[in-house]
């Protein structure tokens, strides 16, 4: 009699690799395990869309075939989800929209390719808000995503699922997207550790676009050292994305194999924005990073006082930004070629008309309109132009900031996870969730969310850090010695303990 | 800025997207609220500022005007509304 294997809910990419070469579990055994976690959790989280139990089987057997002939990679045999805005060849994409319901990849996105040629295994997609338009995964088309620590609270968003996927152990690594914070607030939301890497440096082929100049492909895992793992895959030139960047490989675990010392911040200079910390912070969030920069200033970081002052109006450039590229992105969508068509119509222009007042909701529609309002003759200087001005202001404060410090720390969002339907009639509510995310996406910049804490009611918050152009490594070092000091990502949701 | 019926239809027929009476008024709310935060750019000085239209100023590249996806037809048109002899079918729109 053969004992069942043991479960690795918990355990990091890194403790899943030693196991995967060590015999004590196969990728099979792995995925099974991630299948029936996934399944179990699927009616309390609803965290995915598609599950492809048959092609993750697939993959896995390869895996446990390359692992037997010890040709794996670091990744080679790891169950893995994508956010379902990522195309995957013959797997349906659907943007968590009724527009895609029955859309079928016909192609890989950069990432995915890159992830499955590092030897993970899909399976399955995370659902989202529809097409990453939101910041609590309540607009999906599939209903809403819960929360692991409380099934009452949203995981934030756009990236929910892939963020609850973690949180709950169904899987060690998932990717979301990131356009105004929706790797990093629902990593916040969740306890989990979610990176947006500088704009360029992951492709965004095949990431099916929201607002171009800002969406960001990045990992989600339960550890720093595991997200530059997972960048290490997903970074990569591809001249199919124009601005995707050529630039020497880099090794984004390097700085993090040094050994842990008494000190290892020593010299790092971590500013702190007055903004970020002004009226409006809730007491327990303000708390847990004060308490997390008491840690950093203990592991050797020297903190100093900084002024970001054009970055209060980050949330007003985004939501003229984002949704005027979104109404120019989103105009494919016309019925004819791909994806949901109306039954009924008078004509071609009825057909298109009707085919997207079906197809896209609500809050899609809303970003929709205000974008071509923005767009439209005669306000185009006013507000358009007006925004990417205002953009370049923002940009200009971090980089002077960067003169006077290395990473700028804060808190990721300004609450922890609220509750479902508390902001879901209330855009700008909803919106002002990315107060402190989103200028990282108008600079372009590198930022990182990890635990820091807890609520008095157990729900986690959120510590960001961000830093400047290519200094993605910098920020999962700083990340990652804060871990090792503590155990805020460790810590598991009751009702996934097992 | 305050949005009129109007402006919500016309904004509609641009985006084509139909809108029926109720998701007009509760769009236009919306939009009250989300250009009531949008507005307050308005007060801030950009005289003389380059607009930021990319995260990096670099030069976008151009790559050889070569095929490298090769034909694709069939898979793509496999996930179209509608299709015959290889083209996509829209409503008639020459009488």
């Amino acid at each position: 009699m053969t004992a069942a294997p043991p479960a690795y809910h918990a355990a990091t990419l890194g403790e899943l690799a030693r196991a995967l070469r060590a015999r004590e579990i196969s990728s099979v055994e792995l995925a099974q395990q991630a299948l029936t976690r996934i399944g179990e959790s699927q009616a309390a989280l609803n965290a995915f869309i598609t599950v492809d139990a048959d092609g993750a089987l697939v993959e896995a057997r390869r895996a446990d075939a390359v692992l037997a002939r010890g040709e794996a990679g670091p990744l080679t045999g790891i169950p893995i989800a994508h956010k379902d805005v990522l195309m995957t060849a013959g797997l349906r994409t659907t943007c968590a929209s009724r527009m895609l319901e029955h859309f079928v990849a016909p192609y890989d996105a950069h990432v995915v390719a890159r992830l499955r040629d590092a030897g993970t295994v899909l399976v399955g997609k995370t659902n989202m808000d529809e097409f990453a338009m939101g910041s609590s995964s309540e607009t999906s088309h599939f209903g809403p995503v819960r929360n692991p620590w409380s099934a009452a609270c949203v995981p934030g968003g756009s990236s929910g699922g892939s963020a609850a996927a973690v949180a709950a152990g169904l899987l060690a690594a998932t990717t979301g997207t990131d356009t105004g914070g929706s790797i990093r607030q629902p990593a916040a939301l969740t306890g989990v550790s979610g990176l947006k890497p500088t704009y360029g440096v992951c492709s965004r082929y095949g990431l099916i676009a929201f607002a171009s100049s800002l969406d960001t492909p990045g990992p989600f895992a339960r550890t720093a050292e595991d997200c530059a793992l997972l960048l290490n895959a997903m970074a990569g030139h591809d001249e199919r994305d124009c601005t995707s960047l050529d630039r020497p490989r880099e090794d984004y675990l390097r700085v993090l194999r040094a050994p842990a010392t008494a000190k290892p911040l020593a010299g790092v200079r971590i500013g702190l924005p007055r903004e970020y910390f002004a009226d409006g912070l809730e007491r327990d969030v303000a708390s847990a990073v004060d308490a997390a920069l008491g840690e950093l200033r203990a592991l050797g970081a020297t903190t100093v006082d900084i002024d970001l002052p054009m970055v209060r109006h980050a949330v007003a450039v985004y939501y003229v930004i984002a949704p005027a590229e979104a109404s120019s992105n989103l105009s494919r969508f016309d019925g004819v070629r791909y994806g949901h068509r109306a039954a009924q119509y008078a004509d071609l222009s009825d057909m298109y008309c009707r085919t997207r007042a079906e197809g896209f909701g609500a809050e899609v529609k809303r970003r929709i309109l205000v974008g071509t309002y923005v767009l439209s003759h005669g306000y185009y200087d006013a507000y358009y132009l007006k925004a990417q001005q205002v953009r370049r202001l923002i940009a200009r404060d971090f980089v002077r900031a960067f003169g006077e410090c290395d990473v700028i720390a804060g808190p990721t969002a300004p609450t922890c996870a609220f509750k479902i339907g508390a902001k879901a009639d209330d855009p700008v509510q909803m919106y002002l969730n990315d107060i402190f995310t989103i200028a990282a996406n108008l600079t372009g910049m590198p930022a990182i969310s990890i635990p820091c804490g807890f609520t008095p009611d157990g729900l986690p918050i959120g510590l960001q850090l961000q830093g400047n152009h290519f200094d993605d490594a910098r920020l999962l070092n700083v990340a990652h010695r804060f871990q090792q000091a503590t155990d805020w990502h460790r810590r598991t949701p009751a009702g996934f303990v097992a | 800025m305050s949005f009129a019926p109007d402006d919500v239809a016309r904004l509609a027929r641009l985006a084509r997207i139909d809108l029926d009476a109720d998701a007009a008024r509760d769009v236009r709310g919306k939009l009250d609220a989300i250009f009531a935060l949008i507005d307050a750019l308005q007060s801030i000085d950009t005289t003389g500022v380059e607009p930021m239209a990319h995260a990096q100023d670099i030069e976008l590249p151009l790559r050889d005007d070569a095929v490298t996806a090769g034909d694709c037809r069939e898979l793509y048109q496999a996930q179209a509304p509608a299709v015959a002899g290889g083209l996509y079918l829209v409503p008639k729109v020459i009488e």
